[in-house]
């Protein structure tokens, strides 16, 4: 007689969730050990993982392909600003009211523009964030096309000392992408979760399985709108001025990211974080090349398109079997004449 | 008469706007590809006019006889090379591909033109206009809009009356059974983005002669050709027309109202129509 087991963890993912675990606490301890730059550089890291993961969320798993998501980070950057100056509210109170008003404008954005299908959704998707770019270039008090500054005494009132401000803004980056992170694992693990990886593999039949699709798709969709306006907040707590182009630019919003996404590997967890690395990697190695760096991105996104679309996750993951954030579940035959483990 | 004048300029525009959309909407007929860089493109080719008629001295409408052709062969190799290992049912690829060509087009015009405003230079024919009825309507557009209706009245006639059209036809509705009919579906792609992006050269070369264009100017010419497409309704080269000439009516509605208006008017005519008919106002075939 044979029996089985059905787990989900391995071996891999203990030591990978161990070691993860050891470079959250080094990492969060960054402020007694990291010069300035480093911590600027580590917080755009923080920050770009989180978009990626979200990114990556929508696309991967969801099927929804924008390239507009820079309309939520320039929205929520936007909040942050008029919500501090003219609301008197503080930085850390406007960044979750932020992400909120992101999801509330993201209901009917979502009902409007999910009437378009595949690619036309995508550029529906960055018609979007034109007319969120052109509407704040008309807003005079947020200083219009030219933009504006978070006034001195709204940053100062954030914490005591340049120092502790510094310190305080990088654990808001590194929290903002552990929480992305833990939310996108956590729900993915999931009924819902299984749902959408159904969606992913294959519409027709998660249909026919009784799944609302278009249901679970506006759910990411505007979950991931009000995780993605949080970190435009931060975004732009961080840079402290704001205009329209920066704010909704697609080159540093979108186009970075899904390279990050697609390089790393799509439609996985542990693809936007290794992509990430890679991305950062590359760039502070060949930032020098200026827009030969960015033709250099543009070519490898192609190639990596091309000849390996899972990315380099997805090349490690069929070769050795991986899971470091474990989502499948595993069936273990044991048989009972190798004796009784279970 | 400022209003009716904002009509008439914008209608005209529409015929600019027509020719972005003409190309993107060909590959999307025959082939479900949506070219993210289709707005790159048409810079690229204003920028090719503007190295030939510096290089050569020539009117940028004798230099179009060099970009066209020029054009055709880079989509032709463009599709045989890269894009047709994209296609599939798949979204993904192909959008990913053509989102990376658009950052590599940009970026390569940026290294060799720098981000300054450039500009076609057509001489006397810029600021000759013709009165019409109170109206003075000015020759470059109206030659723009004529050419769009013979640009669009001659792929509807190629499409439907000649043997390359009805190979274009053939492979849009089932690539495969087109195979075993003789035809060899890369090749019939090569030639449709080959004509795509012709027809593109002549709407760049069009664009830099009446406003001046940079490197990041791909987008936004993008975002018109696809809501143009969009309004009109999928699939419907004279719908697309339409779909342009509202767009530029709109734009100019708003520009008449408040000068920041102009391109918001544009978009918001086209969220308006998404919202009432989400297929465009003439579809021919579901997206």
């Amino acid at each position: 007689m044979s029996s089985y087991r059905v787990f989900r963890a391995s071996k891999a993912s203990y030591i990978a969730a161990a070691f993860g675990l050891i470079a959250l606490i080094f990492l969060a301890a960054a402020p007694w050990w990291a010069g300035r730059a480093d911590m600027r550089l580590l917080s755009e890291i923080f920050l770009y993982l989180a978009l990626a993961s979200l990114w990556n969320l929508m696309a991967g798993y969801a099927g929804l392909v924008s390239v507009g998501q820079q309309a939520y980070v320039g929205f929520g950057g936007y909040m942050l600003f008029a919500m501090t100056m003219f609301g008197g509210l503080s930085p850390l109170v406007a960044i979750p009211f932020a992400g909120l008003l992101g999801a509330l404008i993201s209901i009917p954005v979502a009902m409007l523009i999910f009437r378009l299908r595949g690619a036309y959704f995508a550029i529906g998707t960055w018609v979007i964030a034109e007319v969120f770019r052109l509407s704040f270039a008309q807003v005079s008090a947020l200083g219009g096309g030219s933009g504006s500054s978070l006034p001195a005494k709204i940053v100062t009132s954030m914490a005591d000392g340049r120092e502790a401000r510094e310190a305080l803004s990088y654990w808001l980056a590194l929290g903002i992408a552990v929480v992305v992170i833990a939310a996108i694992y956590r729900f993915l693990r999931s009924r819902n979760g299984l749902a959408l990886t159904a969606i992913r593999d294959n519409e027709l039949a998660a249909g026919s399985l009784g799944i609302d699709i278009w249901w679970m798709k506006f759910v990411v969709y505007v979950v991931s709108a009000a995780l993605t306006a949080m970190v435009g907040a931060l975004i732009f707590l961080q840079k402290i001025r704001i205009s329209p182009d920066a704010a909704f630019s697609v080159n540093d919003w979108t186009a970075f990211v899904i390279f990050i996404v697609v390089i790393g590997g799509i439609g996985t967890i542990e693809g936007p974080i290794i992509g990430t690395l890679v991305f950062f990697l590359l760039r502070e190695t060949l930032a020098d090349l200026g827009t030969i760096y960015l033709i250099i991105l543009g070519l490898v996104a192609i190639v990596v398109m091309l000849k390996a679309p899972q990315g380099i996750w997805g090349v490690l993951r069929s070769k050795f079997d991986l899971q470091l954030f474990p989502l499948t579940y595993r069936v273990q035959t044991t048989s009972s004449n190798k004796g009784g483990e279970q | 008469m400022d209003w009716l004048n904002a009509i008439v300029q914008g209608m005209l525009l529409g015929g600019l706007y027509a020719l972005f959309a003409a190309g993107l909407s060909l590959i999307f007929g025959v082939m479900r590809l949506v070219n993210i860089a289709h707005g790159d493109f048409i810079v690229l080719a204003a920028f090719l006019g503007l190295a030939t008629t510096t290089a050569l001295g020539v009117h940028p409408f004798v230099a179009a006889l060099f970009v066209i052709p020029a054009m055709a062969v880079i989509g032709y190799a463009l599709q045989r090379g890269v894009l047709n290992q994209t296609l599939g049912d798949d979204l993904l690829p192909p959008l990913l591909v053509t989102f990376g060509l658009s950052v590599i087009i940009q970026n390569a015009l940026l290294e060799v033109y720098s981000a300054d405003p450039q500009k076609l230079n057509a001489g006397p024919l810029e600021v000759t206009s013709i009165p019409v009825g109170g109206l003075s309507v000015g020759l470059l557009p109206l030659l723009t809009f004529g050419v769009a209706v013979m640009v669009i009245g001659g792929l509807q006639w190629m499409f439907y009356h000649t043997a390359l059209g009805r190979a274009f036809r053939a492979v849009s509705d089932n690539q495969d059974i087109a195979q075993l009919m003789g035809l060899n579906r890369r090749h019939i792609f090569g030639l449709a983005m080959a004509l795509a992006l012709a027809v593109t050269a002549l709407a760049g070369i069009l664009l830099g002669v009446r406003t001046s264009f940079d490197p990041a100017s791909g987008g936004a010419r993008l975002i018109f050709g696809f809501e143009a497409v969009i309004i009109g309704g999928l699939g419907n080269l004279w719908g697309t027309l339409a779909g342009g000439i509202i767009l530029g009516v709109a734009q100019n509605i708003g520009a008449q109202i408040n000068p920041g208006w102009q391109l918001l008017a544009g978009h918001i005519a086209f969220l308006v129509i998404l919202a009432v008919r989400p297929t465009g106002l003439f579809p021919r075939m579901s997206g």
